[in-house]
């Protein structure tokens, strides 16, 4: 999978749990959990998704490496090699 | 032959709009299905019917606001037939059309008028001088509800949560809590080192979608706790405290936006830890897509808020009548703490509990408190 493809995978993942988030102007950086004021349940929502859709095991303490758009494409791009 | 009537979906509930039958006459129910979609302050919710039979007649249409208790349908047991009934059995709105001013008591407008509007919209129109008929609806039938009178142009129906109602139904809660209940607050702090430790090894060997949250341990261990304290569960009502001889926790659910439901999990205690995640994870679902169930409104016997991780230490909540009690969690936060005279860090958490004076007395209060701490403390006996 391209780097581009886990992006579009990602966002759209945080758009099926916070509806209401506008990902267009989010910058890369930005902490999205701070952002749209995503909770435990929210996190673990989004991993659940990632790994019906992604097929892999993000372990729960790697939960904080997802903070960020830019962040989750480097940490999945990782994963998804295996 | 039994009824099924609109039920009452909180204590400040006077009537609800009749949005969507599920079920047509002739349909075999049992008890738990969901029957019909009532449209109340807190949103759409889904009603279940609470017995077995067939559905022998609608008696309310679609888009019709009827006060809390009226007959909605008539339910057949088994071998019966509409012949065998006696519509008197179902008054008082055998024919709804002639009674067209059974309405919530709080609305003094008659509905005779060809304006359909929730009891809100009126109450606001009212207020504001607002003429009815000149605005258009976006609830069911065209119904007027409260969001069109605030916002005259026409809105588009949303199926889900109408955060402006639910802000007047918390502000009638919360209002009437701090007039009428004599709250006393109990907090404690307890180290969550097993539990975390516990749910750590759980979860490591486990796929995403089998995972459990720290608040379902919090759940599951408050249950089982205020089951053997039964002045913190049940209700304060005229003559007195009634304690449920079952624990329903309501859980406190932040509603994206703005605005808050507890719904009840029901028999929380009862239930193993990945049912009871499983149940969570439905309920905050259902709840944030604005769909949730009338028994999980009207049931709670108990409150329980946790704040979540990025809460802040301490929550001191406030009572939902006519319940007794809510248990608040804060954040767990790293704290320096005390072990064999040695200071060491530990992941602690803050418990409140908010305690109704007229049912319940402060050293229970620490009882119940303590009792929880050491519930957690063995996370493998949850």
């Amino acid at each position: 999978m391209t780097r581009d493809e886990l992006r579009t995978a990602f966002l759209e993942e945080i758009c099926a749990i916070a509806p209401e988030a506008d990902l267009a102007d989010v910058e890369e950086v930005t902490d999205i959990r701070e952002l749209f004021d995503l909770d435990s349940m929210d996190v673990f929502n989004l991993l659940a998704a990632l790994h019906e859709r992604l097929g892999i095991d993000i372990p729960d303490k790697d939960a904080p490496r997802l903070l960020t758009i830019a962040d989750a494409v480097d940490y999945l791009a990782i994963s998804v090699q295996g | 032959m039994g009824v099924f009537a609109m039920p009452s979906l909180g204590a400040d509930m006077k009537s609800g709009t009749l949005v969507e039958w599920l079920k047509a006459p002739g349909d075999t129910v049992a008890r738990g299905d969901i029957v019909a979609v009532v449209e109340t302050e807190k949103g759409a919710i889904e009603v279940e019917i609470f017995e077995d039979g067939t559905i022998g007649r609608l008696l309310v249409e679609t888009g019709e606001i009827v006060s809390v208790g009226t007959p909605l349908a008539l339910v057949l047991g088994p071998g019966e037939t509409l012949d065998d009934v006696s519509l008197a059995d179902a008054a008082p709105r055998a024919h709804p059309e002639a009674e067209p001013d059974i309405v919530s008591e709080r609305v003094s407008i008659p509905t005779a008028t060809a304006v359909r509007a929730s009891p809100a919209a009126r109450e606001y129109a009212r207020k504001h001088e607002i003429d009815l008929e000149t605005v258009s609806g976006s609830g069911p039938s065209g119904a007027i509800q409260l969001r069109d009178v605030e916002r005259p142009s026409p809105a588009p129906k949303t199926w889900g949560v109408d955060i402006t109602a639910m802000r007047h139904a918390i502000a009638a809660a919360m209002a009437r809590s701090k007039a009428e209940i004599p709250h006393y607050y109990l907090t404690h702090r307890a180290d969550l080192s097993e539990a975390l430790a516990w749910l750590d090894e759980y979860n490591a060997n486990r796929p995403p979608p089998e995972r459990l949250l720290l608040g379902v341990l919090l759940i599951k261990a408050s249950a089982l706790a205020i089951h053997d304290f039964p002045e913190f569960n049940g209700f304060w009502e005229d003559d007195g405290f009634r304690p449920s001889a079952s624990v329903h926790p309501g859980i406190a659910i932040a509603i994206r936006g703005g605005g808050l439901v507890a719904p009840a999990i029901r028999d929380a205690g009862t239930l193993v830890l990945p049912e009871l995640m499983q149940r969570m994870r439905d309920l905050i679902g259902r709840i944030r897509r604005g769909g949730f169930r009338a028994s999980e409104l009207s049931s709670p016997t108990v409150t329980i808020n946790s704040l979540g991780e990025r809460g802040v230490e301490s929550v001191l909540p406030i009572i939902y009548p006519p319940q007794v009690a809510i248990l608040g969690f804060g954040a767990i936060t790293r704290q320096p703490w005390v072990v064999d005279d040695v200071v060491t860090a530990r992941p602690v958490v803050s418990m409140t509990l908010a305690a109704d004076h007229r049912a319940s007395d402060g050293h229970r209060g620490a009882l119940l408190l303590r009792a929880i701490t050491d519930r957690l403390a063995s996370p493998e006996a949850l």
